[in-house]
Parts: structure tokens; C-alpha cells; sequence
């Protein structure tokens, strides 16, 4: 089950249908790419990647902890609501009076603690579900329906506005013209990937996924390999978090991260990743996020409605998972 | 996977196990209810119960779908919104009379759930993300059919009936989600789908290897989702006099903690009409009570407690039920 199955016929041959299939994401990000290029109006300059990208930053780096929680099997519905209790979180942070007081200090905290509560409340999330052995969609269901209340209760309901440079360099700096987001992003994809390939950590999270009884069996700490994912889960849509509150300059807990646990989701299932756990690809679901984000940009960009593109978008997510699981039963 | 997964090589162990969380949450909801009764004034009053059955038959209705697709081990995150899509199409069509509003409802409904059956039992795609694709559909469509703003409904017909009217003293909603209610009780309790139902959440291969119509068992539950869903939706149209695209946000995964709280396990094969129903009551009346409570002056509760107090509520079910299981599967 580790990888491609072989196609039956000669070795050496290469079935093109079978390689579309497999990869029907990254291909259809290449033909939207050249579609784009030749045809939408000023397609190929570094404001259209840096909007794309900027967007596209948060949904993935969510993605990442959601790719790791879906290879073992699992889902994580409260990603969203963990996103607005570290963006609720932040502002009240550095707006308090010691934040104020302690200006850099403040700025510190105002990044580790949202995001150490975020990852906390991941942690609890995987603690629940081996704990009292709850399917996961009903256990990340309980944070999903109290996370918001909890940020919402934290701020009241109010819309906290900011303006703190050193804080919201997370969304709006840039290194070398490159957003400070998409390096984020970048880097945990890279971490991800690495983990998956070269870590005792990663195959455990295979492992499970696969098998989890023969894993137990085979000694590898199931349990702690769960509450690990849901954890790391939670820590990325914490950071996630802190960056949309940035870029908005101000943090509404009943809005941030609304929706946020179907768009990774989404990303990750187009991306390849099934199910049924056991396997995972990293760049996969960043590939998955590009591709509905493009799709989505390539519609407004081209003049059609937003609510034509959802639909379009649903299309999308339903045709690349077909065409991978026939690229697999073939 | 859960304790709960009972071989469905054991009936008795399954019925022990759906009874054991029936008595559960009836008993939740009797206290929460002499709870109420006992500590405000009006919670008994016709207006406060009238009220709650008139909003809450939205979600008793959307509920009931969910229940179905969750017993095949399915599920259908579509639920919401359909409702939203297929009130725009009834608001749109209520000028024309009450059963034209009602059936371009249903219709939307039908159409919707078709779409998911079709990707889950022809196209094999998991039920999680071929209803997620749904879902993106009819909200997309009913944005598009409604111009990203509600629709308002006629007046002149007597469409907002089906929202607002009486029948005997009982709110028209109600009366219809009680009836689907009756209606899913017989399906599944004395229909052969009933237990085909039953039997495909159990073991899929199994029914598979027996013979049973798996594809199209699984297909018709999720039409009838949509159906129920959509039903909800022509309700909120009426209710609220407008057709509403954005709406139906979350209805989905408050069905699915209705049907969880009602006992109904999420691995399939075991579950239970009545008790859903009971947990959309409980999940209501929560509200319900923290409005009262609000009400009597003594803490001031902000509307955003009342998902807090939800979600805690759901984790204690869930760890009750948890246990109940265990302890059932050790007796048998």
C-alpha cells in the first residue's frame, strides 16, 4: 500500500493514463497555469503570485497539520475555531496593559502563548479521542462547537482593531519581496515532508493510519502518535490564525477561520491524501490548495460570479478525487 | 475505531446498546426540562414551547435526513446548504401558490441529493467529500439563482403558511417534522429499507455478499437527506418571509451533533428516529433555557456562552455514551 500499484504489463512501460490519473492535481495546476497565461489579462506578474500566494498561505499551512491528522486516519473539524481563539487571543495580548508596558515582550507572548493554547486545545482534541475512543469527527466536533464560543467569549463579540508593525509582520512582512506567510508555509511543507519521509515520528503517523491494530501490536505508541497529530494540528491553525488577524489588522472571533476545516479538507483530499489514512502527501495538499485557490482566481479574474466559482470549485474537488481513485483501482 | 463498533453478528448487543442510549438521553432531556419548568415562570407557557417546536422543526428536519445517511455509515455535510438553496427556489416560485413553492423546494432537494448519491455510489467517492462537493453546488447555486441576496417571499399567496401558519392550535412546522418524524419511525423500524439501512452501516461487504441493493439503498437515503433538507429550507423561506442563499451555515454539523447526542453512531449500523429527535430537542432547549436564565437577572450569560455550553455538553454525551458502550459490550 506504501505507493503507486504497479500497472500490470510490461515494467518498463509508461501508461500516460495512469500517470494523469495519479497526478490529476498537479496536472490540472499545469493546464490551468498555461490557460492562464495565455489567456487572463495580467496573469504574469509578481502582484498576481504574491495575491495568490498571500491567500493561499493560510488555508495551507492548516492543511499541513490536517494532512498529518488524515494519515492516521483521523479528521480535525475544530481547525477553524482554534484559528479564531488564537486570533482572539493575540490582540488581547499585546493591547493589554503589560503588553503596552513591555512593548517587546508583549509582541513575544502575543505570538507563543495564542499558539501554545492552539496547539493545547489540539492536544485536548487528541487526549478525548483515545482517551474515551470517540471517532475523531464527533471529538474535533466538540472543539468545533465550543472553540468559537471561547474565542467569541474571550472578546466578547467584539471587533479588536490594531495596528502593531512588529506583531503583524507574520501577515504583511516580507524577506527578500517574498510575504513573511509564504515562507511559513513553505517551511512547514518542507517540515512536513521531511517528517513523513525521514522520521521515526512520520511512519509511525503511517503506521496508524494503515493498520492501527497491527501497529499497536507492533509496538509503535498509538495513542501518543494521535494526541502528537492533533496537537501539531491545532499548533498550525494557530499560526494560521495570528496570520489572518494580521492581515485584517483586526480580529472578529465570530469570523476568523469560518469555514476553514472544509477548505484543508478540500486541499488535502485533491491533493491525494485518502482517507482511509495510512498514506499522505504533503505537496500534495499544497498542490490541492493551489489548485482550488487558482481555479477560483482564474473565474473572478475572467469576469464570473463567486457564486458560480463555489460551484465550479465543488466540481473541482469531486473530479480530482474520482480520477485519483480510478487512477488507483485501474 | 470506536468501542461502539459492534459486531452485527450480535443484534442483541446492538439493541442493548441503541436502548441503553435512548433511556440516557430521554432522561437528559425530562430533567432539562423539569429544570426549566421548575426554576421560570413561562417556560411552560404555550408561547415559549410553541416558539422552540416552530424554530427547532428546521433542524428536527435536517436531522432526521442526517440520521439516515449516518446508519449506512455515510454522511451528508450538504444538509445546510440545501436548505439555504432550495428556500431561494421556493421564494422565488411563491408568488405562484403554496404547493408550487413547496414542490420547486423539494424538487431542489431531490436534485441535490441525487448529485451525492450519484458521486458516493457510482463515482466511489468517500460520502465526506462527495457531500462536501454537494454542499459547494447548492450554495454556489443558490447565490447565483438569488443574486447573493435574500429573496423575499409573496405575501399575497398563502406560501408563509407553511412557516408561520397554525394547524390545530400547533405550529405548521411542527407538524410536518412531526410527521416525517412518524414516517422515518415506520421506514425504519417495520421497511425493508429500514433494515437494509441497518444492514449496509453494519457490515457493507455483508449486505453486499446477502444481496441487498447496497448502491441504491445508499442512494435514496441520501435523496432523502436532500428531500428533508430541502423541506427545512422552504420552512425557513416561509418562517422568515425571505428566500435565504447565505444561510444554512453549520446546520450541518449541529444534525450531525443532534444525531450523535441521540445516540446514533457515527461507524453506522445502530441508531434511532425517536432519540434524534430528542437530541435536537436537548441541543434546542439549551438555548432555550440559557435565554430564561439570562432572563431571571441573576448572571448575565452573552449569546456566545450558549456554543460553549453546547459543545460541553456534546463532550459529556460523548463520554457517557463511551462508557455505556463499554460497559454493554463487556455484559454481552
Amino acid at each position: 500500500m506504501a505507493d503507486a500499484p504497479t500497472i500490470a504489463g510490461k515494467g518498463a512501460s509508461f501508461d500516460v493514463t495512469a500517470f494523469f490519473r495519479r497526478y490529476a492535481a498537479l496536472t490540472a495546476l499545469i493546464v490551468l497555469l498555461a490557460f492562464d497565461f495565455a489567456v487572463t489579462p495580467n496573469f504574469a506578474s509578481w502582484q498576481t503570485l504574491n495575491v495568490n500566494l498571500t491567500q493561499v498561505a493560510t488555508i495551507v499551512i492548516v492543511s499541513v497539520g490536517m494532512t498529518l491528522v488524515i494519515a492516521t486516519g483521523g479528521i480535525d473539524l475544530s481547525v477553524g475555531s482554534l484559528m479564531a481563539i488564537a486570533g482572539a487571543l493575540a490582540p488581547l495580548i499585546f493591547l493589554s496593559p503589560f503588553g503596552r508596558a513591555h512593548p517587546g515582550l508583549g509582541d513575544a507572548l502575543a505570538f507563543i502563548i495564542p499558539v501554545a493554547a492552539a496547539g493545547l486545545l489540539g492536544m485536548f482534541n487528541g487526549w478525548f479521542i483515545t482517551r474515551f475512543q470517540v471517532q475523531p469527527i464527533v471529538g474535533t466536533l466538540v472543539m468545533f462547537i465550543a472553540g468559537r464560543g471561547i474565542g467569541q467569549v474571550l472578546t466578547n463579540g467584539n471587533l479588536q482593531v490594531f495596528k502593531n508593525p512588529t506583531f503583524q509582520f507574520i501577515g504583511l512582512g516580507r524577506i527578500l519581496g517574498v510575504p513573511f506567510q509564504v515562507i511559513i508555509m513553505l517551511a512547514l511543507v518542507a517540515a512536513a515532508a521531511w517528517t513523513f519521509r525521514r522520521t521515526l515520528f512520520g511512519r509511525q503517523i503511517l503506521a496508524v493510519g494503515g493498520n492501527e491494530r497491527a501497529a499497536r501490536l507492533a509496538g509503535v505508541p498509538v495513542n501518543q502518535v494521535k494526541r502528537w497529530v492533533y496537537a501539531i494540528s491545532g499548533l498550525c491553525a494557530g499560526i494560521a490564525g495570528l496570520v489572518v488577524v494580521s492581515i485584517n489588522s483586526s480580529s472578529d472571533a465570530n469570523l476568523v477561520g469560518l469555514g476553514m476545516e472544509l477548505d484543508a479538507i478540500a486541499a488535502v483530499a485533491v491533493g491525494g491524501t485518502p482517507f482511509t489514512g495510512g498514506q499522505a502527501s504533503v505537496v500534495g495538499s499544497l498542490i490541492g490548495a493551489l489548485l482550488i485557490q487558482l481555479v477560483r482566481y482564474t473565474l473572478l479574474a475572467n469576469g464570473v460570479p463567486d457564486a458560480a466559482a463555489l460551484v465550479v470549485k465543488g466540481l473541482i474537488i469531486a473530479g480530482a478525487v474520482w480520477s485519483q481513485q480510478r487512477g488507483k483501482f485501474t | 475505531m470506536s468501542a461502539g463498533t459492534a459486531t452485527p453478528a450480535a443484534p442483541s448487543r446492538q439493541s442493548s446498546l441503541a436502548w441503553a442510549g435512548q433511556q440516557r438521553v430521554l432522561i437528559a432531556l425530562v430533567l432539562l426540562i423539569l429544570f426549566g419548568a421548575l426554576r421560570y415562570d413561562h417556560f411552560l407557557g404555550a408561547y415559549n414551547v410553541l416558539s422552540v417546536l416552530r424554530y427547532n422543526s428546521m433542524f428536527a428536519l435536517t436531522s432526521l435526513g442526517m440520521c439516515f445517511v449516518i446508519m449506512t455509515a455515510g454522511i451528508d455535510l450538504s444538509v445546510g446548504t440545501t436548505a439555504a438553496c432550495a428556500s431561494v427556489v421556493s421564494a422565488v416560485l411563491s408568488p405562484v401558490g403554496l404547493f408550487p413553492g413547496l414542490l420547486g423546494g423539494l424538487a431542489t432537494g431531490v436534485a441535490v441529493g441525487a448529485i451525492n448519491g450519484f458521486m458516493v455510489t457510482r463515482m466511489k467517492i468517500q460520502p465526506f467529500i462527495a457531500t462536501l462537493s454537494g454542499m459547494l453546488m447548492a450554495s454556489g447555486s443558490g447565490l447565483l439563482l438569488a443574486h447573493n441576496q435574500s429573496v423575499s417571499v409573496s405575501y399575497e399567496t398563502n406560501f408563509t403558511w407553511l412557516g408561520q401558519g397554525d394547524l390545530l392550535g400547533f405550529p405548521t412546522p411542527a407538524w410536518i417534522a412531526g410527521l416525517a418524524y412518524v414516517y422515518g419511525s415506520i421506514l425504519l423500524n417495520f421497511s425493508s429499507f429500514g433494515r437494509y439501512v441497518l444492514a449496509i452501516g453494519g457490515n457493507e461487504e455483508a449486505a453486499r455478499l446477502m444481496g441487498l441493493p447496497v448502491d441504491r439503498v445508499k442512494f435514496w437515503t441520501y435523496v432523502q437527506s436532500g428531500v428533508f433538507a430541502s423541506l427545512a429550507g422552504v420552512i425557513l423561506a416561509a418562517q422568515f418571509g425571505a428566500g435565504q442563499p447565505a444561510e444554512g451555515v453549520g446546520w450541518e454539523l449541529f444534525s450531525i451533533a443532534a444525531v450523535v447526542v441521540g445516540g446514533t453512531l457515527l461507524t453506522g449500523g445502530v441508531g434511532s428516529v425517536a432519540t434524534t429527535l430528542i437530541g435536537v430537542l436537548l441541543l434546542g432547549l439549551i438555548f432555550n433555557v440559557l435565554n430564561f436564565e439570562n432572563g431571571l437577572g441573576w448572571i448575565s450569560l452573552s449569546a456566545y456562552w450558549q456554543s460553549v455550553v453546547r459543545g460541553v455538553f456534546l463532550m459529556v454525551v460523548v463520554m457517557a455514551g463511551s462508557g455505556a458502550a463499554r460497559r454493554a459490550i463487556r455484559a454481552a
